[in-house]
C-alpha cells in the first residue's frame, strides 16, 4: 500500500467553499438580530435627546398632555399608564395564577384538554378586538350599572380589558413554573399527611415563587406596553387632562404615541410634538427593559436560594 | 478461499442465519494464511505512537502505541471508562466535533499523519467510516439513508440505485428491504437498523470501518448476524471494533488490544493500552497480569 | 390523652382523626372551588367576548356579509363599508413578514445551535433576543417609521406594505429564533454524528439532515407567531396604514406592495372610532372575521404540528 499524501485527502473544493460560506451567512443573520436592537436604540435616541434638550421645564409640568400646544405633562401619561396597568394586574393575577394552579395541580386530563386550548385562544385575541369589547360591552353593560357618571371612554374599562389580555400570559408562565417543581416535593408532603390544599399552598407555591414573580413582572410589562386597547377604550391619546379618576378617560404613554404617530405628516403647531413621540418611545423602552431586567434578576436571586 | 459447504460447526445448530455460514471455516483458513504469510507482513493501515487524548485539561487516554493491519478485525476491549471509545473516535477525527478535545502524538494512516494541519477531516471521515453504538439511521427512507453519503460525494443520480443496492447487499440487508426502499428507516427492527447503518457507512467506499460497540443495543440473534457480517466484511475493509463483550472479541477478531484504566489520586480516570497481540495469544497466554485478570473475570 | 395507650386505643384514635379530616376539609374544597371559579372567569369572559361580537355584528354578518367582505372601507355610510382591503393588506403583510423573518430567524437559530453553542457570542445574542421579545409592539412601530419608511424609502417607497411587513418581521423575529432554537435542539445528536461519520461537511449536515428533521416544528411555530402578528395594529398605524381613505388605483399585485395599504386590525380600530351603532356593528363584524381567520390559521398549524410530530 503506497503511502498517501495530504493532497489525496481533500474534499471537493466546491463543498468546502459552500460550508465555509454557509457559516458566514448564519453569522450575519445572528449579527442582524443584534442590529435590530441597535437600530431601535439609534432610532429613539437622537430624536428623544432632541426633545429632552429642547423642552422647557415648564412644559413638563402643566395641566395635562397637549402636545400640539406644547404642553408635555409626563406625569399625566405616567399616572394613567400606571393606573391602567395596576387595574389590569388586579384582574389578571388572580385569574392567571388560579388557572395555572388549577391546571397544574388539580385538573383532570380531560378538563386540561379543554381549558388549555381555550386559554391559548384567549391569547390570540387581537388587542383591537378587546378594545372594541371594552367600549361595546364592559363600559355600557357592566360598568354603567355600578358607576352612573362613568365616561364612555374610561380607564377602568381599559384596565379590565388589558387584564383579560394578560391572563393567558401569566397563566402560561406560572404553569411552567409550577410544573417545574419536582413531584418528589409534593409526594413528600403528602407522605407527611398534608392535604392537597396545604401541599399546594405551603410547598408547591413557595417552591415556584421565582417563576411566579417572573410571570407577574412579565405580565406587568406587557400591560404597560399595550397600545390598542387603551387607545380605543380610554381615549385621551391626543390630549389628556390630568385626572386621577378611573371613571374618566386618559391617555397612556402608548396611546399618546399612537396618536402622535398617527398624523405625522399633518403635525401642526408645536415642533416638539413630533419629537415627543420618540421621547415617549424611549421612556417606554427603558421601562419595559428595566422591568425585564428586574424580572430576570428576581428569578436568579430566588433560584440561588433553592 | 472460503469453503462454505465444509462447515459443520455444531454451535450453529438451531440458529438459521440467512448469511452463508462460513465463520469457523473462514477463521481457520485465515489463521493458516496468516501463519504462512508471517504475522507482520499484513500491511499496516494505522500506526499509532505515543498518542494522548485530552478533553480540556483532563487526560482521557495516555501514551498509546499500536498498529492496525489491513483486512483484519482489530478489537479493543477493557473495563468501562478506559477510553476505548475515545480512542476509536481519534481514528476518524470525530473528536474534533467535541469542544475542548485534543490529541497529542502520532497517528499515521497509510503513512500520513492524520492530525496534520493540511488534512481535511471531512475526507478522512469518508475513508474511515463509523458505526455507532445505538443505531442512528436518518429520519428518512431506507434508500435515502444509504444514498446520503454517495450523493454528497458527487455520485450521479443514475449510479445511485446501483450503489444503494450494492451496499445493502454487502450489509446482508438487501433481501429484507428491497421491496420497501421508500419506507422510513424507523420502521426497521434494531438489528436491521444497525445493518442499515453499516450499509450507509460502506456506501461511500471507505477503506476502514470503525465500530463502537455496534451490538450492545441488540438482542443475541441480531448480534450473531452482525458478527457474521463483520467476518464477511473484513475481506474488503479493515475493521476496528470496540466491544465490552470479551467473548465477542474472541469470536470475531484477529488482533485484540486490552485497555485498562488508571485512577489518579484526585479520582480522575485515565485510560492506557496494556497489551495488544493476536487474539489467541491474548485469550490463552496474555503477557500482562492485568490482561489475565480481566480475561479470567477476576476484575470487571 | 395518655402516651401509654394500648394498641386498640391507638387504632381508635387514628380512625377517629381520619374521619374527622374527611368530614371537615372545608378549606380544601373551598380553595379548589375558588381556583376553578377564577379560571372559569377567564373562559367566561372569552365566551362573552365572542358572543358580544357576534351579536353586535349580526346585522352585518347576516344581512350583507358578501358586501362586507368585498367592499372598500372608506365610505360615507356605514352600510356600504367593507373589509376587503384590510384582508388583502393583512395577507400581504403576513407574506412580507414571513419572507424577512423566517430566513433571518432560522439562520440565527442555526448559528446559535450548530456553530456557536455555549460561546459568549451566543449568550449575547440570546440575551438580546430575550430583551427584544419583551419590547412593546409600538416601539417596533417607531423603528418601522424611522428606518423602513423614512431611511429606506428608496426601497420601500415610504408607507407601504413592504415597510409594514419589515416592521412586523423585526417584531416577530425573536419568537421565530426562540422556536427554531428549540426545534433544532430537539434533533438527536446521533443524527449529526452519523452524517459527519459518512464524510459530510458541516453545511451538508445542517442542510440535508438537521434542518429537514426540524422543519415541521419550525414552520408550525412560525405560522403561529404570524397569526399573532396578524392582530397587531399599533406598529402598522405608526408606519402609515391608511385609516381614512385608501384606493389602489390601477396598481397591479406587485405594485400594491409598494403602495398605500391598510390591515384588518387597523380597520377594526377605524370602525371603532366612528360614532354610531352602524359603525359599531361594522367593528364587531370585522372582529368576528379576524377571529375566524386567526382561529383557522392556528387550527391548521396545530393540526399539522400534531400530524408531523417526530417521534425520535
Amino acid at each position: 500500500m503506497t503511502p498517501l499524501n495530504a493532497e489525496d485527502l481533500r474534499t471537493a473544493p466546491g463543498r468546502r467553499a459552500r460550508s465555509a460560506g454557509a457559516r458566514w451567512l448564519f453569522l450575519f443573520a445572528s449579527i442582524a438580530t443584534i442590529g435590530v436592537s441597535c437600530l431601535i436604540v439609534w432610532t429613539i435616541a437622537s430624536e428623544a435627546w432632541t426633545f429632552a434638550s429642547q423642552v422647557e421645564g415648564s412644559q413638563l409640568q402643566t395641566i395635562g398632555w397637549f402636545p400640539r400646544r406644547g404642553m408635555f405633562d409626563l406625569s399625566t401619561l405616567l399616572v394613567n399608564s400606571a393606573q391602567i396597568s395596576v387595574v389590569a394586574m388586579l384582574v389578571a393575577v388572580p385569574s392567571g395564577l388560579a388557572a395555572a394552579v388549577y391546571l397544574s395541580e388539580y385538573a383532570h386530563p380531560k378538563t386540561r384538554r379543554v381549558i388549555k386550548p381555550t386559554l391559548e385562544l384567549l391569547a390570540s385575541v387581537p388587542s383591537v378586538v378587546l378594545g372594541v369589547f371594552a367600549i361595546s360591552f364592559i363600559t355600557p353593560a357592566v360598568l354603567s350599572r355600578f358607576f352612573e357618571d362613568i365616561n364612555f371612554f374610561n380607564k377602568l374599562a381599559a384596565g379590565i380589558a388589558v387584564g383579560l389580555l394578560v391572563i393567558p400570559l401569566i397563566a402560561s408562565i406560572s404553569e411552567d413554573a409550577l410544573r417545574a417543581v419536582p413531584m418528589a416535593l409534593r409526594e413528600a408532603a403528602s407522605g407527611l399527611g398534608a392535604r392537597k390544599v396545604t401541599t399546594t399552598l405551603r410547598v408547591v407555591l413557595p417552591a415556584a415563587v421565582s417563576g411566579l414573580m417572573a410571570a407577574i413582572i412579565v405580565g406587568f410589562s406587557r400591560a404597560i406596553g399595550e397600545t390598542m386597547v387603551v387607545t380605543i377604550a380610554s381615549g385621551g391619546g391626543d390630549t389628556s387632562l390630568f385626572d386621577l379618576s378611573l371613571q374618566e378617560s386618559g391617555g397612556t404613554i402608548t396611546s399618546a404615541m399612537a396618536a402622535l404617530g398617527f398624523g405625522t405628516d399633518q403635525v401642526a403647531g408645536n415642533d416638539l410634538a413630533f419629537q415627543s413621540l420618540y421621547f415617549l418611545g424611549a421612556l417606554l423602552f427603558l421601562i419595559t427593559l428595566g422591568l425585564n431586567f428586574i424580572g430576570n434578576a428576581v428569578v436568579r436571586r430566588m433560584q440561588e436560594r433553592y | 478461499m472460503v469453503n462454505i459447504e465444509e462447515s459443520n460447526d455444531k454451535s450453529l445448530v438451531g440458529h438459521t442465519p440467512k448469511v452463508p455460514v462460513a465463520r469457523a471455516a473462514m477463521r481457520s483458513q485465515d489463521h493458516a494464511e496468516a501463519r504462512d504469510l508471517g504475522q507482520e507482513k499484513a500491511a499496516k493501515v494505522f500506526e499509532i505512537n505515543g498518542l494522548h487524548a485530552y478533553y480540556g485539561d483532563f487526560c482521557a487516554l495516555r501514551d498509546v502505541q499500536l498498529d492496525v493491519h489491513q483486512s483484519e478485525v482489530t478489537a479493543f476491549i477493557g473495563p468501562s471508562g478506559c477510553g476505548k471509545s475515545t480512542f476509536l473516535r481519534c481514528f476518524n477525527r470525530m473528536n474534533d466535533l467535541i469542544e475542548g478535545a485534543r490529541v497529542d502524538g502520532e497517528m499515521r494512516y497509510h503513512g500520513l499523519d492524520l492530525y496534520d494541519q493540511n488534512i481535511d477531516a471531512v475526507e478522512v471521515r469518508r475513508r474511515i467510516g463509523m458505526v455507532f453504538q445505538k443505531p442512528n439511521p436518518f429520519p428518512k427512507s431506507i434508500y435515502d439513508n444509504v444514498a446520503f453519503g454517495p450523493r454528497i460525494g458527487g455520485v450521479k443520480k443514475s449510479e445511485l440505485d446501483n450503489v444503494v443496492e450494492k451496499s445493502l447487499r454487502r450489509a446482508a440487508l438487501w433481501d429484507e428491504v428491497k421491496d420497501r426502499l421508500g419506507d422510513s428507516a424507523y420502521g426497521l427492527s434494531g438489528g436491521q437498523q444497525q445493518r442499515l447503518c453499516i450499509a450507509r457507512a460502506i456506501a461511500v467506499e471507505p477503506d476502514v470501518v470503525l465500530m463502537d460497540e455496534p451490538c450492545s443495543a441488540l438482542d443475541p440473534i441480531a448480534t450473531a448476524r452482525i458478527e457474521e457480517l463483520i467476518a464477511e466484511l473484513k475481506t474488503q475493509y479493515t475493521i476496528v471494533i470496540v466491544t465490552h463483550n470479551m467473548q465477542q472479541a474472541a469470536r470475531i477478531s484477529d488482533r485484540t488490544a486490552f485497555f485498562s484504566v488508571e485512577v489518579s489520586d484526585s479520582g480522575r480516570r485515565t485510560g492506557q493500552l496494556v497489551e495488544i497481540d493476536r487474539t489467541e495469544q491474548i485469550f490463552t497466554n496474555p503477557e500482562d497480569p492485568r490482561t489475565e485478570a480481566y480475561i479470567t473475570g477476576r476484575v470487571g | 390523652m395518655s402516651l401509654l395507650s394500648n394498641p386498640a386505643q391507638i387504632a381508635q384514635r387514628a380512625t377517629d382523626s381520619l374521619q374527622l379530616k374527611r368530614r371537615n376539609d372545608v378549606w380544601g374544597t373551598t380553595f379548589k372551588v375558588c381556583l376553578f371559579a377564577l379560571t372559569a372567569f377567564a373562559i367566561l369572559f372569552l365566551a362573552v367576548l365572542i358572543g358580544v361580537m357576534v351579536v353586535d355584528g349580526w346585522p352585518v354578518l347576516s344581512n350583507r356579509l358578501s358586501v362586507f367582505l368585498s367592499q372598500g372601507f372608506s365610505q360615507r355610510s356605514a352600510g356600504d363599508a367593507g373589509v376587503w382591503q384590510g384582508i388583502i393588506g393583512s395577507l400581504q403583510i403576513a407574506l412580507t413578514t414571513a419572507i424577512f423573518a423566517v430566513p433571518i430567524g432560522v439562520a440565527t437559530a442555526v448559528y446559535l445551535v450548530e456553530y456557536a453553542e455555549g460561546s459568549r457570542f451566543a449568550r449575547v445574542v440570546e440575551l438580546n433576543i430575550r430583551n427584544l421579545a419583551g419590547v412593546p409592539s409600538i416601539v417596533y412601530g417607531l423603528l418601522g417609521l424611522t428606518v423602513f419608511v423614512k431611511t429606506l424609502s428608496g426601497l420601500t417607497q415610504g408607507k407601504t406594505v413592504l415597510a409594514g411587513g419589515m416592521t412586523l418581521a423585526a417584531m416577530v423575529l425573536p419568537i421565530v429564533v426562540i422556536t427554531s432554537v428549540e426545534a433544532l435542539k430537539a434533533v438527536p445528536s446521533g443524527i449529526r454524528e452519523a452524517a459527519y461519520g459518512v464524510g459530510a461537511t458541516k453545511w451538508e449536515v445542517v442542510a440535508h439532515q438537521v434542518l429537514p428533521a426540524s422543519m415541521s416544528t419550525i414552520l408550525t411555530g412560525t405560522v403561529l407567531s404570524l397569526a399573532r402578528a396578524l392582530g397587531e395594529a399599533a406598529p402598522l398605524i405608526l408606519v402609515g396604514a391608511a385609516t381614512g381613505f385608501l384606493s389602489f388605483g390601477d396598481a397591479n399585485f406587485m405594485e400594491t406592495f409598494t403602495g398605500p395599504f391598510t390591515a384588518l386590525p387597523v380597520l377594526i380600530f377605524n370602525f371603532a372610532r366612528q360614532p354610531g351603532e352602524d359603525w359599531s356593528a361594522n367593528a364587531a363584524a370585522a372582529s368576528v372575521i379576524i377571529l375566524v381567520l386567526i382561529l383557522m390559521i392556528n387550527g391548521t398549524a396545530i393540526y399539522w404540528r400534531n400530524r408531523l410530530e417526530k417521534k425520535w
